[in-house]
C-alpha cells in the first residue's frame, strides 16, 4: 500500500469520512450537537484522542504484538490504550477549559466507547498503513468526524425555533439530516481520490 | 502452553501499568493546583490544598455555607459571591443565577474549584453556622414510611436558632452506601428547647440519606450535623397566616407552633396539611391540642385519596382550592409553605392569584 498519506487524510475526511459513510460514533454526534461551541470541543477532543490512539496503537501492534504472535490481544489492548488517553485528555481539558470540560460532562469520559475511535484502530490494521499513513488516517477521520458533528450543529441551531411535527425533534430530525448529509458525503467518491 | 499465558499477562499488565504511570504523572503535574488561599470578606483568610469544591473547602474550615443538596448543583443553594479567582462561569451554575447575580460575581459554591488563590464574600450571618455533635436519643414512629428522630446536642451542647430553620445532617457510611452525603431537615422544636433537634424525616425510595436513618441508624448512634440555615421563620407582624404542609413539611410547622403557643401569640393561623391516606397522617392528637391552647389557630388535614371504606368527613382533594374559603384579607395575610416543590409551586401560585404577596419557603433541591 503506497498512498500519499495526504490523499489518505483528505479521503478520511470526505470521501471515508468515519461518521457520514461508516456511520461510526453515532451515539455523541447525535447528543452533542446541539450547541456549536460544545459540539466544537467534543470534536477536538475526538481528533485529540483519534490521531494520537492511531499512532500509539499502530506501534504496539507492530512493534510488540505481531513480533510476539500476539495480535489477537489487539482488541483488549486498542481499548486500554484508548481508555488510558481519554483520562488524560480529560485532565488536559479539566484543566485548561473548566466550561468545556461541564459542557461535555459525562460524553468525554464516553468518548472511551466511541466506536468510532476503535473502528479506526481496526481499519488501519485491515488496511495495512504505515505510521505515517495512520496517523494520517487517525488525523483525517478525526477532522471528519468534527466537520460532521459541526455541520449537524450548525443545521440543529437554525432549527432551533423552527416549527417540527411532533415526534420529529431531536434524534428523529438528526438522523433524517445525517441521512442526507452522508448521501452528499458518499458523492464525493465521485471524486476518486481512493479505491 | 504456560510461555504463552504468561507472555499475555505480561504484556498486557505492562501496557496497562505504563499507561497507568502516565496518568499518575498527568495528574501529579496537571491536576495538582498546590496550596491556595482563600480570603473571605477581607477578614479571613486560610490556606486550603487546591482542586477540590469551594463548598467543601470552606466546610473543611468550619464556614458552612447552606446546601440544601449536599454539593449536587440541584439546589441552587450555596451562593457566594466570588471577586477574584472564581474562574469562568459554568453551565451547571446558569440555571439557578438570574442577570444580575452574574453582573456581580455571584457563583454556586458547590460547583467553583479553588484551582488558586480566590477572594469571595458571604454575609456575616454565615459565620455563626457551626458543626455539632449529638448523639440519637430516641426514634418515633409517626408513620409507616415518616420517622421523628430527636438528637441530644453535646459538642456544643446549645444551638440558637429560630423556628423554622433546617440543618445538615450527615450520614455514615452502611453497607449498601459507600458514600457520605448531607441533607437538609427542618427543625421540629421550637428555641426553647436548644440542646435538642428534632426531625421528621420520611423515608425515599432508595434514598441514600434516609436509607441510613430508617434501616440503620440506632438509638445512641453518634451523629453529625451543621446548622442552622434558612430564611424560613415567622416575620414578626401581626398579619393572618397560612400554613400549607404536606408529608415531612409537619417539621418546622411543629416548632413554629411549639414556639408560637409558648409565646402566646394573638395572630389568626390556619393550618393546612396534606396527605394522601388517614395512613400518612401523623401529630393530628397534638394539633388539636394547640388549637384548644391558642387563641385563633385552626387545623386542617386534607387527604388527596383517601381510603374508599373509611369514615373520612374532612376535606379531600388538592389543598391549593381550599384557600378561597380561608384568606380574609390577601394583602394582611402570609403564606408559609413546606413540602414537595409540586406542593409548593402549586401552592405559590394559588396564592399569588388569590392576592397574596408575602409567600415564605425554603426550597429543598
Amino acid at each position: 500500500m503506497d498512498i500519499n498519506p495526504l490523499v489518505i487524510l483528505l479521503a478520511a475526511i470526505f470521501t471515508n469520512n468515519i461518521l457520514l459513510v461508516y456511520f461510526l460514533g453515532m451515539c455523541s454526534y447525535l447528543s452533542v450537537s446541539r450547541e456549536i461551541t460544545s459540539s466544537i470541543g467534543l470534536g477536538m477532543a475526538v481528533f485529540f484522542v483519534l490521531t494520537f490512539t492511531s499512532g500509539i496503537n499502530y506501534l504496539i501492534y507492530h512493534y510488540i504484538l505481531i513480533p510476539l504472535d500476539l495480535v489477537y490481544l489487539q482488541y483488549i489492548i486498542f481499548i486500554i490504550v484508548i481508555a488510558a488517553f481519554v483520562q488524560l485528555t480529560e485532565i488536559v481539558i479539566e484543566r485548561f477549559s473548566p466550561v468545556l470540560y461541564y459542557t461535555l460532562g459525562i460524553f468525554l469520559p464516553l468518548i472511551t466507547v466511541n466506536c468510532a475511535i476503535l473502528g479506526v484502530s481496526l481499519f488501519m490494521v485491515i488496511r495495512q498503513y504505515s505510521f505515517i499513513q495512520s496517523v494520517a488516517y487517525g488525523a483525517g477521520s478525526g477532522l471528519g468526524w468534527l466537520v460532521a458533528i459541526l455541520a449537524l450543529a450548525g443545521i440543529r441551531s437554525r432549527l432551533k425555533d423552527k416549527y417540527l411535527p411532533r415526534g420529529m425533534n431531536n434524534a428523529a430530525i438528526s438522523l433524517i439530516i445525517t441521512g442526507i448529509m452522508a448521501l452528499a458525503f458518499i458523492g464525493f467518491s465521485g471524486v476518486a481520490i481512493i479505491q | 502452553m504456560i510461555v504463552v499465558i504468561i507472555n499475555n499477562v505480561i504484556i498486557l499488565a505492562g501496557i496497562g501499568g505504563f499507561l497507568a504511570l502516565l496518568l499518575v504523572l498527568a495528574d501529579f503535574f496537571l491536576a495538582n493546583y498546590g496550596d491556595c488561599q482563600i480570603d473571605i470578606n477581607d477578614k479571613r483568610q486560610f490556606t486550603v490544598k487546591g482542586g477540590n469544591s469551594l463548598l467543601n473547602s470552606l466546610a473543611e474550615n468550619d464556614v458552612f455555607i447552606p446546601s440544601a443538596c449536599g454539593g449536587r448543583g440541584t439546589c441552587g443553594l450555596c451562593k457566594v459571591t466570588v471577586k477574584e479567582g472564581g474562574g469562568p462561569l459554568l453551565p451547571t451554575e446558569k440555571p439557578y443565577l438570574d442577570a444580575e447575580e452574574i453582573e456581580k460575581g455571584v457563583r454556586l459554591s458547590c460547583q467553583v474549584k479553588v484551582k488558586k488563590d480566590i477572594f469571595i464574600t458571604i454575609p456575616e450571618a454565615l459565620f455563626s453556622i457551626r458543626k455539632f455533635k449529638g448523639i440519637v436519643d430516641n426514634i418515633i414512629d409517626y408513620t409507616y414510611d415518616t420517622k421523628g428522630i430527636i438528637i441530644t446536642l453535646q459538642d456544643p451542647a446549645k444551638i440558637d436558632f429560630q423556628a423554622g430553620q433546617y440543618i445538615q445532617l450527615q450520614s455514615r457510611k452502611y453497607p449498601r452506601s459507600k458514600q457520605i452525603v448531607s441533607r437538609a431537615y427542618s427543625m421540629a422544636n421550637s428555641p426553647d428547647r436548644n440542646n435538642i433537634i428534632e426531625l421528621i424525616i420520611r423515608k425515599v425510595p432508595d434514598g441514600i440519606m434516609t436509607t441510613f436513618t430508617h434501616e440503620y441508624m440506632k438509638e445512641g448512634d453518634q451523629i453529625l450535623l451543621t446548622g442552622p440555615y434558612g430564611e424560613f421563620f415567622i416575620r414578626d407582624t401581626e398579619a393572618d397566616m397560612i400554613f400549607v404542609a404536606g408529608g415531612s413539611g409537619m417539621a418546622p410547622f411543629k416548632g413554629i407552633l411549639e414556639d408560637l403557643s409558648a409565646k402566646d401569640t394573638k395572630r389568626h393561623i390556619v393550618y393546612f396539611f396534606g396527605a394522601r391516606t388517614e395512613k400518612d397522617l401523623f401529630l393530628v392528637n397534638e394539633m388539636k391540642e394547640y388549637e384548644k391552647k391558642m387563641k385563633d389557630f385552626t387545623f386542617i388535614p386534607v387527604l388527596s385519596q383517601p381510603d374508599e371504606d373509611t369514615d373520612w368527613d374532612g376535606p379531600t382533594g388538592y389543598i391549593p382550592p381550599l384557600l378561597d374559603k380561608y384568606v380574609r384579607d390577601p394583602k394582611n395575610t402570609e403564606g408559609y409553605l413546606c413540602g414537595s416543590p409540586a406542593l409548593i409551586a402549586s401552592t405559590e401560585k394559588k396564592m399569588k392569584e388569590l392576592g397574596i404577596d408575602k409567600i415564605y419557603y425554603d426550597s429543598f433541591g
